[in-house]
């Protein structure tokens, strides 16, 4: 018992102790970046490596989270009766209909979860039930992000356009400038995913991760058992989607913008291969490879930009090609190797 | 209980099931057998949903089946296997049986780990006689155990009425016999109908014979009956005998 | 009515493109199971070969060449350790594409280059413009030819049936590796006729590829898998409709219109307007 959950022990520790004592500001806000992806990430391998269902639209979902909470923060900061800023600058005169609602914090956070839940509910249901699925299936989300991000850009008025959103300045009447609010966003953003990852790893444990497994690898042969795949798939697409708005809504106080290119088709095609790089099969893979990805991210493209490309694509081929079980699954070779 | 009304089933203008009406008693274990491609996994099929019938009724218990889903023909009371056994090689046999078991729970409550065996399981486990491989993944399973496990996860279900497509082919005189046991065992108290093309088989554990051919029933009776008949002889046992003679037939 | 009807050419012409890029995508996903992200940067490659080259006819069958050998050299280096495996062939095949940009990118520059379009195609019949009426052509001379292959020849004969049923192809003595080979050869090398094409319409860049690659597989979902008929109707419909909702709503919500018709297709029609039927339970 103890066994099982050290290592998740030690590394809560780190992150939640070490962490915050140890990097400058800076550093511990790149880290709350790399862990909300981390939380998307959560819910990808969720989705694809346990359920099969690759999605390529994650950041469909991550940016509705994102948008409900900068809609927050800019009718906060305009005030009762005024209008966010880039509104004014693009000749919007009244407050639209749709960003009403957003003026209260919980209905923001609300939405923030609960509009990617009933997205992904509404897609999935048509889709599942028609027995539209693997490669099919991802075609179609990436084809739901490209088209919203031609959306968020032409909505000028409503979105900000391609610029999006940035300029926040407080949170639950916090600076979000201090360093304090900033380490305090990461602690949240960390427990999120703390605890997100426990739940996740508790059903993927349970007969409904065990259900997940056998609808992956005979979604017909499941219905023979007298269940319904599409329900069953349709419900871990939702929390998956879910996870991805929470972490949307999490990123925007952090990161201090919400853009449609952090979440198109690349974006969302990003996450995707940060968990395959990590390792599908197991959750903590898909956390890891979000960190590491993010990582290596900042780190390569701080110094030089264009070759950050031919090796993300390059380590992509390569890791599809000689490690499809990713990190992960070297890491576990290693070790049965020392082992024998 | 089972009853089906002139059914019919088209494939691309060729119709593998060509007016077949069948009535199958509660409590009946019956044998369906039929030259290749006479149209008797069809026939399951359009029982269970996975084809859906040009024209004609499946009733079961009172209700009509044509046009459920799969997953509601099974919530009936109707499990099936397949002619070439899937099962979920990743998970372990336990894991098998246990999700055979537990799809009337509410999906809900499988949120929780799996703890123990419940009775289902343990029974099919026993019955099937695959207790010691308990923990280990389908996966490694060899042929026959396979088979076996399609029918522990069909046990473990509950159903009323148990649809087996071929349940011993490929297995060896061993596993067939010990198969045949269990079958005779589980139509003490459920109704069953089973594929099978083995004579020898049939001789020993059939009561009713359905013989099938080129979609429709050509004769049904008991086993001497059936294999009296000229009709079948020619369509089915002459060549079949032939053929078991050599012992060819996989 | 005016502009009503100049938007049917427009229409028509992004169908043809669409159509040249969903052939060999549908063929090689429905013989070889096999999704290619990296198509769209053959399209890029035919586009920038008609940017070396500056003149539009001789450009057409060295953009099909370079394509075409571009999609032969990732099929035989790296897909076809993945058949059978879309998924991970997506995303491997997504990295070569990432590499081929960059590659683009430095090159021939990040900014959009553009094609001088031939005299002889400036103005039209009507409201039919001479570029357009020209991609139409092609797209027609594209179906024409992968039809002949398909159905007069010995080889194309064999890719049918390798695209029905691989194995029993293998056994019934079926080369299914030149088949194969020659799928990818072909398709890519539409793939590179199309970029050809869309010089006529636009600026080349090199993200030009991404900018179809999305909406050609939605035309292989609604096709049907490995269809020639289906590909074409969908590729027509799908660049009307494209072209239409603009004209209706506005460019923004295009997209998302054109995704809920998809899905409400599929409704009626689950796997595409042709389907393959197959016994095989997954
Ligand atoms: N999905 C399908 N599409 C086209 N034809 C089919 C399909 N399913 C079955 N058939 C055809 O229908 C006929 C009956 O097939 P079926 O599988 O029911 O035969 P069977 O009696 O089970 O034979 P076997 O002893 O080989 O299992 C065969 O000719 C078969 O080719
Ligand atoms: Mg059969």
């Amino acid at each position: 018992m103890i066994k099982r959950h050290l290592p998740f022990a030690t590394v809560a520790v780190i992150a939640l102790v070490a962490a915050p004592l140890l990097l400058e500001p800076f550093r511990l806000g790149l880290l709350a970046k790399y862990l909300c992806y981390a939380i998307v990430a959560l819910g990808i391998g969720l989705a694809w490596g346990q359920g099969g269902m690759l999605t390529l639209g994650q950041g469909v979902f991550f940016g509705l989270g994102g948008y409900s909470m900068a809609m927050y923060l800019k009718l906060n900061e305009a005030g009762p009766g005024g209008l966010p800023d880039f509104m004014v600058w693009s000749g919007v005169e009244k407050l639209p209909a749709l960003w009403a609602p957003f003026a209260s914090p919980v209905f923001a956070v609300g939405m923030a979860v609960l509009g990617p839940v009933l997205l992904a509910v509404l897609l999935g249901t048509l889709v599942f039930r028609q027995r539209v699925r693997g490669a099919y299936f991802a075609i179609l989300t990436q084809a739901l992000a490209a088209a919203m991000v031609i959306l968020l850009v032409g909505q000028q008025g409503l979105t900000g356009g391609t610029n999006g959103m940035t300029n926040f300045f407080e949170l639950f009447g916090q600076d979000l400038a201090d360093d304090s609010t900033q380490r305090g966003l990461y602690l949240v953003v960390a427990s999120v995913l703390g605890i997100l990852y426990l739940a996740t790893r508790q059903l993927v444990h349970s007969r409904y991760g065990r259900l997940l497994v056998a609808v992956r690898d005979g979604e017909d042969r499941v219905r023979f058992l007298g269940y319904d795949p599409a329900l069953v798939k349709t419900v871990t697409f939702a929390a998956s989607a879910g996870m991805a708005g929470l972490a949307g809504a999490l990123f925007v106080p952090v990161v201090g913008i919400i853009s449609p290119a952090l979440l198109g088709v690349v974006p969302s095609l990003e996450l995707v291969v940060a968990v395959a790089v990590g390792g599908r099969h197991a959750l903590a893979g898909a956390v890891l490879g979000a960190v590491v990805m993010g990582y290596a991210k900042t780190a390569f493209s701080e110094q030089f930009a264009d070759g950050w490309l031919y090796l993300q694509g390059a380590l992509f081929i390569l890791v599809m090609t000689l490690a499809p079980k990713g990190i992960v699954g070297v890491v576990g070779r290693l070790r049965r190797a020392r082992t024998t | 209980m089972l009853e089906l009304r002139d059914v019919q089933v088209v494939f691309d203008g060729f119709r593998a099931l060509d007016g077949v009406n069948l009535t199958v008693p509660e409590g009946e274990l019956r044998f369906l057998i039929g030259p290749n491609g006479a149209g008797k996994t069809t026939l399951i099929d359009v029982i269970t949903g996975l084809t859906k019938p040009a024209g004609g009724s499946v009733r079961f218990g009172g209700l009509d089946l044509v046009g459920r889903k799969e997953h509601q023909i099974v919530r009936l009371g109707v499990g099936r296997t397949f002619q070439t056994s899937v099962v979920f090689e990743e998970l372990t046999v336990i894991e098998n049986l246990d999700l055979a078991a537990t799809f009337r729970q509410p999906l809900w409550s499988l949120a929780r780990r799996r703890r123990g065996i419940s009775e289902a399981v343990e029974q099919a486990l026993t019955r099937t006689g695959l207790e010691d491989l308990a923990e280990r993944s389908a996966g490694v399973l060899s042929h026959g155990q396979r088979q076996w496990l399609e029918i522990g996860m069909l046990l473990a279900q509950r159903p009323k009425l148990l649809l087996l497509d071929e349940p011993v082919a490929g297995m060896s005189k061993d596993e067939r016999e010990r198969t045949g046991e269990l079958l005779t065992e589980i139509a003490d108290d459920h109704t069953v109908i089973v594929v099978e093309h083995d004579m020898e088989f049939l001789r020993r554990h059939a009561s009713t014979v359905t013989v099938l051919h080129e979609g429709k029933v050509l004769v049904e009776g008991s086993i001497d009956q059936v294999s009296a008949d000229p009709r079948v002889q020619e369509v089915y046992l002459g060549r079949r005998k032939a053929e078991d003679a050599v012992g060819n037939r996989p | 009515m005016a502009a009503f009807l100049n938007q049917l050419p427009i229409g028509l012409s992004i169908g043809a493109v669409l159509l040249l890029i969903a052939l060999g995508l549908t063929f090689t996903f429905g013989q070889m199971g096999v999704i290619n992200m990296a198509h769209g940067e053959f399209i890029m490659a035919g586009a920038y070969t008609a940017y070396l080259m500056g003149g539009l006819l001789p450009a057409l069958p060295v953009a099909f060449l370079v394509a075409g050998v571009m999609g032969l050299i990732l099929e035989r280096a790296a897909i076809r350790h993945f058949y059978g495996r879309p998924l991970d062939t997506l995303l491997l095949t997504w990295g070569v594409s990432l590499v081929l940009q960059q590659l683009a990118r430095d090159l021939f520059g990040a900014p959009n280059v553009q094609v001088p379009a031939p005299s002889w195609l400036a103005g039209g019949v009507g409201i039919l413009p001479y570029n357009r009426l020209f991609i139409m052509g092609l797209a027609v001379a594209g179906v024409v030819a992968v039809w002949v292959y398909l159905t007069r020849t010995g080889l194309g004969r064999r890719t049918q049936a390798v695209v029905q049923n691989r194995q029993l192809a293998a056994t019934s003595g079926i080369d299914t590796g030149r088949v194969d080979m020659l799928t990818f050869f072909i398709g890519s090398g539409l793939a590179g006729v199309a970029g050809v094409a869309l010089t006529l319409i636009g600026p080349v860049g090199p993200a030009l590829g991404t900018y179809y690659i999305v909406d050609a597989f939605l035309v292989v979902v609604a096709g049907g898998l490995g269809q020639l008929r289906g590909a074409v109707l969908a590729a027509v419909a799908l660049g009307l409709l494209n072209s239409y909702a603009e004209f209706w709503s506005d460019a923004s919500l295009a997209k998302v219109i054109v995704f809920a018709v998809i899905i409400a297709f599929l409704q009626v029609r689950p796997q595409g307007m042709f389907v393959l039927r197959s016994r095989v339970l997954t």
